[in-house]
């Protein structure tokens, strides 16, 4: 009964969203208050029925009810209550209801705090947001209702959720990830709005803005766990292996990334105004396109969700008609937002663009490195798990980041409309010759090796740095205190620094920890050892144990440091009674400077293992850097003024305001 | 080019890509066989992992037959079918096991074979990639299984596992034994 009440909630969303894409619009073109204002009702009806879906969803996980299809694939009577939970998004259709819950909790909330928008903007918006749950969860209800029932031959036990699966950052990744995902539908319908309206000024950039950078936040969040999940869950002490569900959650964040920067130079300056409704439309597009990618079954992975080509068929419809007719509509109406402030060569407007630049080449480089295996995959059907080689990614990629490196020092120093070429020598000579110095002598003391990708990391990262501290004492040098001049700095400034300074970190922790991790694979019998650095590690042994759903074998790892005893690791391999699959489950002793990692390969007889043994150093700052960068994010929209409701709403009424508004502040 | 026109280019892009994808979800998976198969193996001349083993070419391995997998440290599904390998190799075989390793991950390659075991007969080096061109490699691990005559027989894309094994591989080395 509960499933069905479930379905039936499904239903009824599906039936408001399709009032909701309907109406207000209706009500927009006839210039009825009435249809419009109907929008907000209509998106907490939602919002509170996908809700119910997925409370009952949830209640046939924790009540072990195998007669739902969905619910016997992914659960299991001895799996822990914390992973039934879970495992309502653990699959292809409950990790679409997942999705569906956050569009409407992303339209609910567009509906409650945009007070300040003209009732004619909101309800377009909102309908625009309504026409992508109706895909959705017509999507879902055609090809993949998670509610579909076994009923004449009701299992008596689930086959368990996937071992990978049962996991802290499972709990965590997927709903953060599909908040990024989603929440980039928001600026894509602000877009779609500026297209039908004709009107793209200051205070629409100011509108979207925050959804924006909060919708790019979640991203950040999402895929950092992902990444941390994998390092210490698949075993291979990786982070990052430009496999294709990495590269397209990736994506969308780098076309996240230039579109929160060029929504910054459109609210302050009035430029790139086309250029910014292109970069909405294409980061829900690439999260969308993700989304078909990895629901299709084109691609397989340890992500991959089951193979269906019919669900690609309608999935691959849903882009043609979000993608294909907002492209179109682009076509048309973009000349209509033309930007017309001006700007010289030195001026912030140009750096962003070349960051834009910089970040939309870089995600075409992934994207054709992600889709030419794919054509050869289709063809060779169950031909699973191959890999265009990370060097090819990496060729791309890194050059292109160290170039955006140099261009953050610059750019984010230099003054809008015009920065004159003495300020910025004044500025940034000392900061560049300090980071060249710097990032050379410091790893050749501290390591005593000549290592040129190393000299050339560290000085970009103490250039972003130095460039930051440089500019927060400049801009706070002319008040009474320093003190007091950081305080009159505001809260979009701050997030800017912190963002960049994460983005150093990142940059600090990727290069350390690929150069000078030491990673081993050694055969090991109880009270052999192994010496990496001024570590040793002994090996005393694996013994059987059991867990509540699966036996494991669980090793003990003694680490010396310096000769004296230090800590002691305990990495599993588990065997789970329902499929019988194995896992591994490293020990991670987390550092700030570095990671001491343990896990366990094979048995190879009389008590002997294969045992994996990392030393890994910064390589938490990586994911130190992944916060700061979302963190500034959300920082950044604290600020004073995206709280200035009736400011906005005055603003939004007359256009001269709104312009001169703009240009103030 | 006309202003307007340019306004066209991300819808068209986007049009493109989506008939592509299509093709790919329609595609039935078992008509189109590699180009490669039934085609003689291309000639080649590598130097060995181990550089102080020398080099390798075609007439080396004349008359023998040989499954080669073309494979890197790097790449996370050649270490999903690296344990599969080493059982396949201890196996009582009549093939001559090949790897070939991307030339840009030579050291590491070294490192692993040391680490995990080295289920390869024969170690080569793609030193410029133009096996992999000729073979027409799209990504690692493909493996290719060729006859004594020296004919591709089947191409693998991806991690081969016990069951795909059986399934592919064994009934065309049974053919040609």
């Amino acid at each position: 009964m509960i499933p069905e009440l479930g379905n039936f909630a499904l239903v009824l969303a599906l039936s408001l969203s399709l009032l909701l894409s309907v109406l207000p619009m209706v009500g927009v073109y006839r210039r009825n208050e009435l249809l419009m204002s109907l929008s907000r009702p209509l998106c907490a009806g939602i919002w509170v029925f996908m809700l119910l879906s997925f409370a009952c969803l949830a209640w046939a996980f924790l009540h072990d009810d195998f007669s739902v299809a969905y619910v016997s694939r992914n659960s299991n009577t001895l799996l822990p209550a914390i992973y039934k939970f879970t495992g309502v998004w653990g699959g292809h259709e409950g990790s679409l209801l997942l999705w569906v819950l956050m569009v409407a909790s992303w339209t609910y909330a567009v509906s409650l705090f945009s007070r300040g928008l003209p009732l004619d903007i909101l309800a377009r918006v909102l309908a625009v947001m309504g026409i992508i749950s109706v895909s959705f969860l017509l999507f879902m209800l055609l090809t993949s209702n998670p509610f579909d029932r076994l009923l004449l031959n009701t299992p008596a036990e689930g086959s368990d959720l996937n071992p990978l699966l049962q996991d802290f950052g499972l709990i965590v990744h997927p709903p953060f990830l599909y908040m990024g995902y989603v929440g980039f539908s928001v600026a894509y319908a602000f877009a779609i709005t500026a297209l039908l309206t004709g009107k793209l000024d200051a205070a629409w950039a100011r509108w979207t803005r925050p959804w924006t950078n909060l919708a790019w936040a979640f991203l950040t969040i999402g895929i950092a766990l992902g990444s941390w999940w994998a390092y210490y869950e698949l075993g291979w002490g990786g982070w990052w292996f430009w496999d294709p569900t990495e590269n397209v959650a990736f994506m969308p964040w780098l076309v996240g990334t230039a579109l929160i920067h060029s929504l910054a130079v459109t609210e302050k300056r009035g430029v790139f105004k086309s250029w910014t409704v292109l970069l909405a439309i294409a980061a829900f597009s690439l999260s969308l396109l993700g989304t078909f990618i990895i629901r299709s079954g084109l691609i397989t992975s340890v992500h991959a969700f089951a193979v269906d080509p019919e669900r690609g068929l309608v999935l691959l419809t849903i882009l043609l008609i979000v993608i294909g007719v907002s492209l179109f509509l682009y076509a048309l109406r973009a000349p209509v937002v033309k930007g017309t402030s001006s700007y010289t060569a030195t001026s912030r407007e140009v750096f962003l663009l070349i960051n834009n630049i910089l970040l939309v080449v870089s995600t075409a480089g992934i994207l054709l490195g992600t889709l030419y295996p794919l054509l050869h995959e289709a063809i060779n059907g169950e031909a699973n798990m191959v890999s265009v080689g990370p060097p090819y990614f990496n060729t791309i990629f890194l050059p292109l980041m160290g170039i955006l490196s140099v261009f953050l020092g610059v750019g984010s120093i230099s003054r809008r409309k015009r920065t004159p070429v003495s300020y910025l020598k004044e500025m940034l000579v000392k900061v560049a010759v300090a980071s060249v110095v710097l990032g050379v002598l410091v790893p050749l003391v501290v390591t005593r090796e000549v290592n040129l990708p190393i000299f050339l990391a560290v000085s970009l990262a103490f250039w972003i740095v130095f460039g930051i501290v440089r500019d927060v004492l400049d801009k706070s040098a002319n008040k009474a205190s320093r003190l007091a001049g950081m305080k009159s700095l505001s809260l979009s400034y701050w997030g800017m620094q912190v963002a960049h300074l994460g983005f150093a970190v990142i940059i600090l922790g990727i290069c350390l920890t690929s150069h000078y991790s030491v990673e081993r694979d050694v055969r090991l019998a109880p009270g052999e050892s192994i010496s990496i650095r001024n570590y040793e590690f002994i090996f005393e042994g694996a013994t059987p144990q059991n867990g509540p759903n699966y036996q494991s074998q669980a090793g003990v790892v003694t680490v010396l440091k310096n000769g004296r005893d230090y800590l002691t690791l305990h990495p599993e391999k588990r065997t789970y009674y329902a499929t019988g699959s194995v896992q591994t489950e490293a020990d991670i002793d987390v550092g700030f400077f570095r990671d001491l990692f343990a896990a366990l390969g094979d048995e190879r007889g009389g008590g002997a293992w294969v045992v994996r043994i990392h030393l890994k150093p910064f390589v938490f700052w990586i994911w130190l850097g992944a916060f700061l960068m979302a963190g500034g994010g959300v920082g950044a929209i604290l600020d004073k003024r995206y709280r200035a409701r009736v400011n906005a709403h005055q603003a939004a009424a007359s256009p001269a305001a709104t312009n001169l508004a703009g240009q103030v502040s | 080019m006309n202003r307007r026109l340019k306004l066209f280019v991300p819808v068209a892009v986007f049009l493109a890509m989506a008939g592509f994808l299509l093709f790919g979800l329609t595609r039935d998976p078992n008509v189109v066989p590699s180009a490669l198969v039934n085609r003689p193996l291309p000639e080649f001349r590598h130097p060995s992992l181990f550089p102080e083993l020398g080099e390798y070419t075609n007439k080396d391995f004349a008359g023998e037959i040989l499954l080669i997998n073309i494979w890197g440290s790097w790449c996370p599904p050649c270490h999903v079918e690296h344990p599969f390998f080493i059982t396949l190799s201890e196996s009582d075989r009549d093939f001559t096991f090949v790897g070939v390793s991307y030339d840009y991950s030579m050291v590491e390659d070294r490192e692993f074979l040391a680490d995990k075991g080295n289920p390869f007969d024969y170690n080569l080096v793609d030193l410029d990639g133009s096996l992999r061109i000729d073979l027409g490699v799209t990504g690692a691990p493909e493996t290719f299984l060729v006859d004594q005559q020296g004919t591709i027989l089947y191409r693998h894309i991806g991690a081969i596992d016990a069951s795909i094994w059986e399934e592919k591989f064994e009934p065309l080395l049974a053919a040609i034994r």
